[in-house]
C-alpha cells in the first residue's frame, strides 16, 4: 500500500446529506454571474472546512475575493504574485512544521493550500509548481482550468484546448483558433511522483469535494486539475456554464479520475459518449469551427481517453489478479 | 565575551543566522554566495541548527518561500546576488510592502552581460528602491554583527521590515578573517523570540495581499513611506543596544580622519578597508585626506551623512556600479549624496568616480590619484563621473 491509499482506507466522503455548511469563501465576493471558477473555489473550501492556509496566485480568484478592504475570506490568505503561489504555500508549509516542531506554535493539523488559473499554473507559475510537487511539501495544488487569461480579458495559454477562439489566438481567414493542443497539467503531476492526482470540476460537486478531502488526508504534495467554465471567456450563457462543464465530461473531452500512488482510477466512465459537438455547440469561442476540424478534435479527444483507459484498465486488471 | 577566531566571513554569516534561531531557510545557490547556505544546511543536517531548510528551484521561489514563511510567523532567512537577486526583484517589494521582516545576505557582486561572478554594488543598486533596509558592512566582524542585527531591528514591531545585510563577494564572502562570533546565550538575550503583529493563523484568520484600487494605492504607499522614514532613529537605538551588549559601536554613517579634512572620500563596502590605508598613506605625505562611510543606506541617513562631508572643500564620491543614464549625471552613490549637499545649500567640488567593476581591484594608488584629481581641479571642469583605472 502507498501512502496516499493508507491515508485513504477509511475514507469516509460527503453526500448530499452531509454536507458542511462551514462557507470559508463568503458571498459578496465580485466574480462574474455564471463563474463555474469561483463556485469550484467555494465547493473545494467547505471540503477543507476553515482549518487552513490557503495562498492565491494573481488571477480572478484573487481579484474578485480580496479589494481592500473587503474580503472574502474566512480563513487566512495571502496573495504575493502571479507565478508563485505554489512557493509560497511551501515556505509557509515549512515555517509550520519548524515551528511545531520547535514548539513555538502547536497546530500540527493545519492544511495548506496553493491554487491559481491555468494561466498561473500550467504557464507562468509552472517552475514553482514543479519545484513545490518535487520537494514534497504537504499541501494542496488547485489548478481552476478555465482554458484562458480570463481575468487579462480571455488571451490564450498552453491550457487552452485545440481550436478555441480567445483574444490572442483568434479565429480569423487564416485561423481557427488555437493552434495547439491542451497541455496536460495531471499528468505532469503525476510525472512528479505526487502521492495524490486528481480532475475534478463543478459540475460533479460531491465528486470535487470528495476528492479535495481526500486531497486534504493524503500526506504530501497533492494536485487537482478542476474544470472551471468561465461563461465570460467561453462565450456561452451565463446559466449555461455548468451545463457545459457536463458535456465536457460526458463527451471525453474533460475524462474524470484519480490517481492514488500512481494507479490510475476513472472516477466516472464515460460508457455512451455524446458527440463533441454537442460541448462544442453553447460555445461561441468555438462557433468557426469546420466540419473537419471537428472531427480531427474528435479524433484526439478519442484517442486521448482511449489512452487514459488503457491506464485504468491496467490497474483494474492487476487488482483482479491480487 | 568570546575570542576571535580565524574563519571565512561567509561560514562566520551563516553561524551567526543560526546564532539567531532562524526557523526557516529558502535559498537557491548561487557564487559567491554559496557557502553561507551550505554552511547552514550542514548546521541543519548534524543537529545544530533546529529549522527548515527549503532547497528552492529559483531565487524567485526563494523569495516566495521566505514570504510565505515569515507571514506564517517564522523567523526567515535568504542569501543571494546579481542575476539571483535580479530575478527575485519581483517578490522583494512584495515582501516590503508586506512588512515581512525576512533576513538576506547579499553577497555583492555584478550583473550580467558580460557574465561575471566577482564583486561590485550592480545589485546593492538595483535593490535600493525595494523598501527593504539596507545595511553594507566592511569586514567580516561588521557583516556577522549587522547579521545578528538584520533580525532585531527588522522584527522590531515599530520596523517590521525586511532587512539586507550586504557584503563584497569574494573580497569579503571568500576571505578568512579574524572574527568574534558572539555567545549564543548573548545573542539570545539581545534578540526576543519573533513575534509578529500578524500571521496567517486559522485561530485569526486575515487577509494579506489585497487589491489597492485607486482610492486605497496611494494611501498604502504613504504607510510604507512613514513607516521607512520612522525606522532612522529605531536603527541607530538598536546599534547603540548592540554595542552595550556586545561592546561594538555602529552608527549609520563612519567617518574616518576627517576632523580637518580637506578632501573626503565618500563610499560603501569593503573597498573603505584599502581607503583607510591610502588615506593613512597620504596623510604621511602631509594631505588632508578623510573616509565617510554609509552603512546604512535604506533609510538614507542624509542628516548624519551632512554632518560628516560638510566641512570638506573636495568631495571624491566613489560607485562601484554603473548605471546607464546617457554620460550627465552621476552615479547612483555620488546622486544621492549631491542631492543632500543641493538641499542643504551647499557645494563643495565633486568628483563620481566608477571603480572596481565585476571584481576589479581598487588599490591604495587609485585613491590618491582619485583624490589629485579633485583637488587640483577647477570648479566645473569634473565630468558627471569617470571611470578609474580602464585598460587602455
Amino acid at each position: 500500500m502507498g501512502i496516499a491509499s493508507d491515508a485513504l482506507k477509511n475514507f469516509k466522503g460527503f453526500n448530499l446529506k452531509n454536507m458542511p455548511e462551514v462557507e470559508p469563501v463568503s458571498p459578496g465576493h465580485r466574480a462574474c454571474q455564471g463563474c463555474g471558477e469561483v463556485l469550484a473555489l467555494r465547493q473545494a473550501m467547505k471540503a477543507i472546512g476553515t482549518n487552513a492556509v490557503v495562498c492565491s496566485a494573481t488571477g480572478c480568484m484573487e481579484i474578485i475575493t480580496s479589494p481592500y478592504p473587503q474580503t472574502a475570506w474566512r480563513v487566512p490568505w495571502i496573495h504575493v504574485a502571479f507565478e508563485n503561489a505554489a512557493a509560497v504555500a511551501s515556505g509557509a508549509e515549512a515555517a509550520y512544521k519548524s515551528m511545531n516542531r520547535k514548539g513555538i506554535i502547536n497546530q500540527p493539523d493545519v492544511t495548506f493550500i496553493a491554487y491559481g488559473g491555468d494561466g498561473a499554473t500550467a504557464d507562468i507559475g509552472m517552475q514553482a509548481l514543479s519545484g513545490a510537487l518535487e520537494r514534497g511539501h504537504n499541501m494542496i495544488y488547485f489548478c481552476f482550468d478555465n482554458e484562458a487569461y480570463m481575468n487579462t480579458g480571455i488571451q490564450r495559454s498552453s491550457s487552452t484546448p485545440f481550436g478555441a477562439s480567445t483574444t490572442t489566438s483568434p479565429a480569423g481567414k487564416k485561423s481557427s483558433g488555437q493552434s495547439t493542443w491542451k497541455k496536460n497539467m495531471a499528468e505532469i503531476a503525476v510525472a512528479h511522483g505526487a502521492p495524490y492526482v486528481a480532475t475534478a470540476t463543478p459540475a460533479y460537486p460531491i465528486d470535487l469535494m470528495n476528492k479535495v478531502k481526500k486531497a486534504s488526508l493524503v500526506p504530501g504534495p497533492a494536485y487537482i486539475h478542476i474544470y472551471s467554465p468561465c461563461p465570460t471567456g467561453w462565450r456561452c450563457g451565463i446559466d449555461e456554464g455548468i451545463e457545459v462543464a457536463r458535456l465536457a465530461v460526458q463527451t471525453k473531452v474533460f475524462p474524470l479520475y484519480e490517481v492514488i500512488d500512481g494507479e490510475y482510477h476513472l472516477s466516472r466512465k464515460v460508457a455512451k459518449p455524446k458527440p463533441i459537438t454537442d460541448y462544442f455547440k453553447p460555445q461561441r469561442r468555438f462557433r468557426h469551427l469546420t466540419e473537419t476540424e471537428v472531427k480531427y478534435i474528435q479524433d484526439r479527444v478519442d484517442a486521448e481517453y482511449e489512452k487514459l483507459i488503457k491506464k485504468c484498465v491496467v490497474e483494474e486488471k492487476k487488482k483482479e489478479k491480487e | 565575551m568570546s575570542k576571535p577566531i580565524g574563519i571565512e566571513v561567509s561560514i562566520a554569516v551563516a553561524e551567526a543566522v543560526g546564532l539567531c534561531d532562524v526557523d526557516v531557510v529558502a535559498a537557491y545557490p548561487i557564487t559567491p554566495q554559496t557557502h553561507i547556505v551550505e554552511h547552514l544546511s550542514e548546521l541543519v543536517a548534524d543537529g545544530h541548527l533546529n529549522a527548515e531548510f527549503v532547497p528552492v528551484e529559483s531565487e524567485h521561489s526563494a523569495m516566495s518561500a521566505c514570504i510565505g514563511s515569515s507571514a506564517a510567523g517564522a523567523r526567515t532567512f535568504t542569501s543571494t546576488c546579481s542575476q539571483g537577486y535580479a530575478l527575485m526583484s519581483e517578490l522583494c517589494y512584495i515582501a516590503s510592502a508586506l512588512r515581512l521582516p525576512i533576513v538576506m545576505a547579499v553577497a555583492n557582486r555584478a550583473l550580467s552581460a558580460p557574465i561575471n561572478i566577482w564583486n561590485d554594488h550592480a545589485d546593492l543598486m538595483y535593490a535600493r528602491d525595494t523598501g527593504w533596509i539596507q545595511l553594507i558592512s566592511e569586514n567580516g566582524q561588521e557583516a556577522v554583527d549587522l547579521s545578528v542585527l538584520a533580525f532585531r531591528i527588522g522584527e522590531d514591531q515599530r520596523v517590521a521590515m525586511p532587512v539586507q545585510v550586504n557584503l563584497d563577494g569574494f573580497t569579503m564572502s571568500h576571505v578568512v578573517e579574524p572574527i568574534e562570533i558572539p555567545d549564543k546565550e548573548e545573542v539570545m538575550k539581545f534578540l526576543p523570540p519573533f513575534k509578529p503583529k500578524y500571521r496567517l493563523d486559522p485561530a485569526n484568520p486575515m487577509t494579506f495581499g489585497a487589491v489597492g484600487m485607486p482610492d486605497i494605492y496611494t494611501e498604502a504607499r504613504v504607510a510604507q513611506d512613514e513607516a521607512l522614514k520612522a525606522t532612522k532613529p529605531i536603527i541607530q537605538e538598536l546599534f547603540d543596544d548592540f554595542a552595550k551588549q556586545f561592546g561594538r559601536q555602529y552608527k549609520l554613517i563612519e567617518s574616518y580622519k576627517t576632523e580637518d579634512a580637506e578632501t573626503i572620500i565618500v563610499m560603501i563596502g569593503s573597498m573603505a578597508q584599502t581607503a583607510m590605508s591610502a588615506v593613512d598613506a597620504m596623510r604621511a605625505k602631509g594631505k588632508k585626506v578623510g573616509i565617510v562611510r554609509i552603512r546604512v543606506f535604506r533609510p538614507f541617513p542624509a542628516a548624519e551623512l551632512f554632518e560628516a562631508i560638510k566641512g570638506a572643500k573636495n568631495l571624491v564620491l566613489l560607485d562601484r556600479v554603473t548605471s546607464f543614464a546617457g554620460g550627465e549625471i552621476s552615479g547612483p552613490v555620488a546622486l544621492e549624496i549631491k542631492s543632500v549637499l543641493y538641499d542643504k545649500g551647499i557645494a563643495p567640488k565633486t568628483g563620481n568616480f566608477l571603480v572596481g567593476l565585476g571584481g576589479r581591484d581598487v588599490t591604495e594608488q587609485n585613491f590618491e590619484e582619485m583624490v589629485d584629481r579633485v583637488a587640483s581641479a577647477k570648479n566645473g571642469d569634473l565630468p558627471a563621473y569617470e571611470f578609474i583605472n580602464v585598460r587602455e
